[in-house]
This record gives structure tokens, sequence and C-alpha cells, in this order.
């Protein structure tokens, strides 16, 4: 056991990070575990960041792992410092504080950190969200009759936009591609997403780029290419995240598009491992095209997934991506990913509810979109989730037709 | 205090399924087992409060629709993240084509 002494490293306190560690105990490694964090907090759920955690008067905190769970599992938290350097010829990491702790596996959960909108004349009024502070800070402005502008159409804006008209706030939405959620959502569904918003009072603007921002301090202004001038109290700029990688990439680690890890999660270097937003991937699902998913349920079955391997267990990632967003009383799910698709098949469900699946020319099934109120799609997209991962090829006329159980396709 | 209540008819819930029922201010999910058994928990996920009858039953295991908490519907128990504070189960039993659940 000497040559395992020096314990494994996690740097990243969030979903994956917290995930990992946990699982290394679950499975019963008895090491040193030591997750380092740039937050003051144990690991906290990010979703409802976003979503209900905005309606209430204090934002809660939902913590995956309180600070007397950690010291129960024996998992040292180091919070509120950042990694800066990792020897990989000493297996040893650096931190801000000064410290150097010794690894025999590392694993690389640093997330995702929101794109800046690469523009003059952004200040104190023009934010993003990624943690807790930037939720409280973002809170603090959504009072009724308070101007929020959106910059972004994307499911981070599009929630806060809900959330903020819960409040009472007035908001504007900006979006310079021609509609919503242009990225891994079909026009039909953002179709009904946009129309809910319309109807809570929102305006959305799409199709037109911002050509300046004005933030006295106060308020922003926002001017458009076409010549709107949108002035906000707030502006929450949401068009994008983009991997951490800077810690991996001084390292020498391959990056493309995030830490680059094979089917095990391993990087380049074998005794060092990323998951999560932070990392690309080969999809074996889709014939190992490499992605890179910003979703929570990834975050979590990555997290857990590189635990194993980094005590051997050799184990491929074999998921399939799956998301979900919340917005007023509607739910969207999309397991898959729709642009493998070539076709569409509708099915119905009632209330409105309908699922799209999205067909490869071979028939296979690679995506499932689905809306609907409350978790009216959430079992038939379950289904079809499993459906993808079998890379099954049912009948269209089954997938479209109601009276067909999926349950029944799946034995198939 | 421990009445048995009549939740549905045995024929309303599929085999392998779930069925929501509702009694005196609560709710309760009431499953059909591949194998024909009757079984009954709380009707919402102990992760973030969501009806469990959304969700999609596979075997004896109940998958919640909105963040996959899994639990064993049999004897309640969580089976994995994000669920980790087990289900509360109640006794099931059919009687003249009725299912009733004890409601302690």
């Amino acid at each position: 056991m000497t040559e395992m002494a020096r314990g494994m490293i996690i740097i990243g306190a969030g979903e994956c990070g917290g995930r990992a560690a946990l699982t290394l105990r679950d499975l019963g490694y008895g090491g040193p575990v030591t997750l380092v964090g740039d937050e003051p907090h144990p690991p906290y759920e990010r979703p409802p960041l976003s979503k209900e955690a905005m309606a209430g008067d204090a934002p809660e905190i939902k913590a995956i792992a309180s600070d007397a769970m950690l010291a129960e599992k024996s998992i040292r938290h180091i919070h509120s410092v950042q990694a800066v350097a990792i020897d990989r010829a000493a297996h040893n990491v650096r931190l801000s504080n000064g410290s150097v702790l010794p690894y025999d596996k590392l694993l690389l959960a640093t997330g995702s950190t929101p794109r800046k909108l690469p523009m003059p004349g952004l200040g104190a009024r023009c934010v993003y969200l990624r943690t807790l502070a930037d939720a409280l800070a973002i809170r603090g402005h959504l009072s009724a009759g308070n101007r929020i502008a959106v910059i972004g159409g994307g499911f981070i804006g599009l929630e806060l936009a809900a959330a903020s008209r819960k409040l009472g706030a007035l908001v504007t939405v900006i979006e310079a591609q021609p509609r919503i959620l242009m990225r891994g959502v079909p026009a039909e569904i953002a179709e009904i997403i946009h129309q809910a918003h319309v109807t809570e009072g929102v305006d959305i603007l799409c199709g037109d780029g911002i050509a300046s921002i004005a933030d006295d301090g106060r308020q922003v202004r926002v001017t458009l290419a076409g010549g709107r001038e949108i002035t906000a109290d707030l502006a929450i700029i949401g068009i994008g995240a983009v991997p951490v990688t800077g810690l991996a990439a001084e390292a020498g680690l391959a990056i493309d598009n995030g830490v680059a890890v094979d089917t095990e999660l391993r990087s380049s270097d074998p005794d060092i491992f990323a998951a999560g937003d932070c990392c690309s991937f080969p999809l074996a699902v889709y014939g190992g095209r490499r992605v890179r998913l910003e979703a929570w349920r990834n975050a979590q079955e990555q997290g857990a997934l590189a635990a194993k391997n980094m005590l051997g267990a050799g184990e491929a990632h074999a998921a399939v991506p799956w998301f979900w967003s919340d917005q007023y009383g509607l739910t969207l799910q999309i397991a898959g990913l729709s642009d493998e698709g070539k076709s569409t098949v509708r099915r119905d469900l009632g209330d409105g509810a309908f699922i799209l699946f999205h067909l490869a020319e071979d028939g296979r099934l690679v995506a499932a979109s689905g809306i609907g109120p409350g978790n009216a799609v959430a079992r038939d997209i379950r289904l079809a989730e499993m459906l993808i991962g079998k890379q099954a090829k049912p009948a269209p006329e089954a997938l479209g037709s109601q009276a067909v159980k999926l349950k029944s396709l799946l034995a198939a | 205090m421990s009445d048995w209540v009549e939740a549905c008819a045995a024929d309303d819930i599929d085999e392998e399924d779930v069925m929501r029922f509702d009694h005196g201010g609560r709710t309760f999910a009431v499953y059909r087992s591949p194998d024909d058994e009757y079984f009954a928990t709380d009707g919402l996920c102990t992760h973030e409060k969501v009806h469990l009858a959304d969700g999609l039953v596979m075997d004896d295991v109940i998958e919640c629709p909105k963040h996959n908490g899994r639990f064993n519907y049999k004897t309640g128990a969580a089976r994995g993240a994000p669920a980790c504070v087990n289900l509360k189960t109640y006794p099931v039993k059919v009687d003249a084509g009725k299912v009733l659940v004890q409601i302690g």
C-alpha cells in the first residue's frame, strides 16, 4: 500500500469534483482524498442558481456534500484557493496559498466559466452567472419594476428571464441569432419556449447584434446594430461557457476544446484524469465523436466514473447526453445530440406535450427532444435515452404513435 | 390511524408501472411490479419533492422524472445520486380487485 500513500487530488469542488470525492470513498479507497475548490462553500448544486433559487427571498444552497459529511468521510476540502501549477514529473500540485500537495492520481474537474462578451463599455451593472456569489448578486436586482436586459437567448439567460418575471422585473432578451436556443434545440421546441416568454411579458429581440454598451455603474444602455436602444438596471450576459483549461495547458496536457481525455477520462498523462464541463471526450454512441458537454448529469456521471478509473477500473464512458431546463411551468428534456439526426418524427403526448425523435440516415434513433407542462415528457425521454444507448432503429410509425408504448420498443 | 385506504382498481396500473394517489392532503405512489405484486411509497422524491409517479419503473426501481434519482420501490432504498434519503414505504394488499394502502 505504500506506493498509494500520496493519495488522490481533485481540482474543482463542484458537482463533478464533489461526486468524484464521494465515489472514491464509496468504492472503499482508504488513502488521502483532497478536494481543492476556489469557492468558499462545500460542493453544491448549480442548476437551481438560474431557477428556483432565484425565486425565493434568499437563495438556499443545496449541498452535494456538507462540511460534516466531508469530515465524516475524511475528505479534506481546501476551499477559497486556486491550483496554480501541476508538476507532472514530481506528481504534485501547487496552490495559490503556497502549499504543495503530492498525488498518485489527479482529477481535473475545473468546470467551465461564462464566455465573456468581447466588448468595451462593460461595468458594474454587467454581470455573469456561474457561482452562488454571482446568483446572490443578481438576485439583489430582481425586484418588481427593475429593468433587466438578458444578453443571449440560451438556457441560462432564458431561465433567468423566467425567474426575473416571477419577481416582477421587466425583462428584455437580446439574441443576435435569428431565434433563441439555436444550439441544440429544434426550432419547433424553441418556438414553444419563445411563446411562453412572450405570454409572460418578456420582450425577446432576435436577429440583431449588439453595437455598443455603455454602463455608468447605475444603469446600462445597450445599443443594437439596428439602432434600437435598451436601458436596464442590470445586464445579465449568458452567451455560453468556455472550459477552464489553463492549469492543464500550462502542464502540457493535450487540449482540444477542453482537456482532451480518452473513453476512460484519462488525459494525455496517464495519472491525470479530467471530467465534466472542462473535458472533451469521445462519445461511444456516435462512433467516438469528440464532444464537450456542459450538463449537470454529465458532470455527475463523469465524476463518478473518473473516481472508479483513478482506482484502476478501466471502465469506458458509455452514457447518452441528457439535459433539462425549467421555464415557467414548462420542462424541456433532451436526450442525445439532435444534430446527429437527419429526419424527425413527432409524438404528441397530450396537454400540448410532445417529443421530437431524431433519426440518422440509417434509421438509428440518435436523439429525442421533448417539451411539456411539468414532467409530462420525462418518462418517454428516459426510454428514448435507453433506445439511443442501444443504437436501436425503431420504426418511425411506432415512435409517432401514442398507441405504441415506447417501453415495448426496448425489448425489440 | 392505520386505516386501509382504497387507492385504485388493480387494473388501473399496468405491470411495471406506477400511479399517483392522493389522500388526506398527502401524496403517494402505488406500483405494480413486473411479477404482478403491488407496492406503495411516499409520492415525492426525497431529493426535490417531485412526483415520482411521472417517472419510469424498470424492474424494482422507480426513477425520478426530474433528476433521475433512483429508489427501490419495494424497500424504499435510495439507489444513487442525487437521491440519498430513502423513501417511506407502506403496506399494500389487493382485495376484490381493489388496491388498498395502509397509511400509517
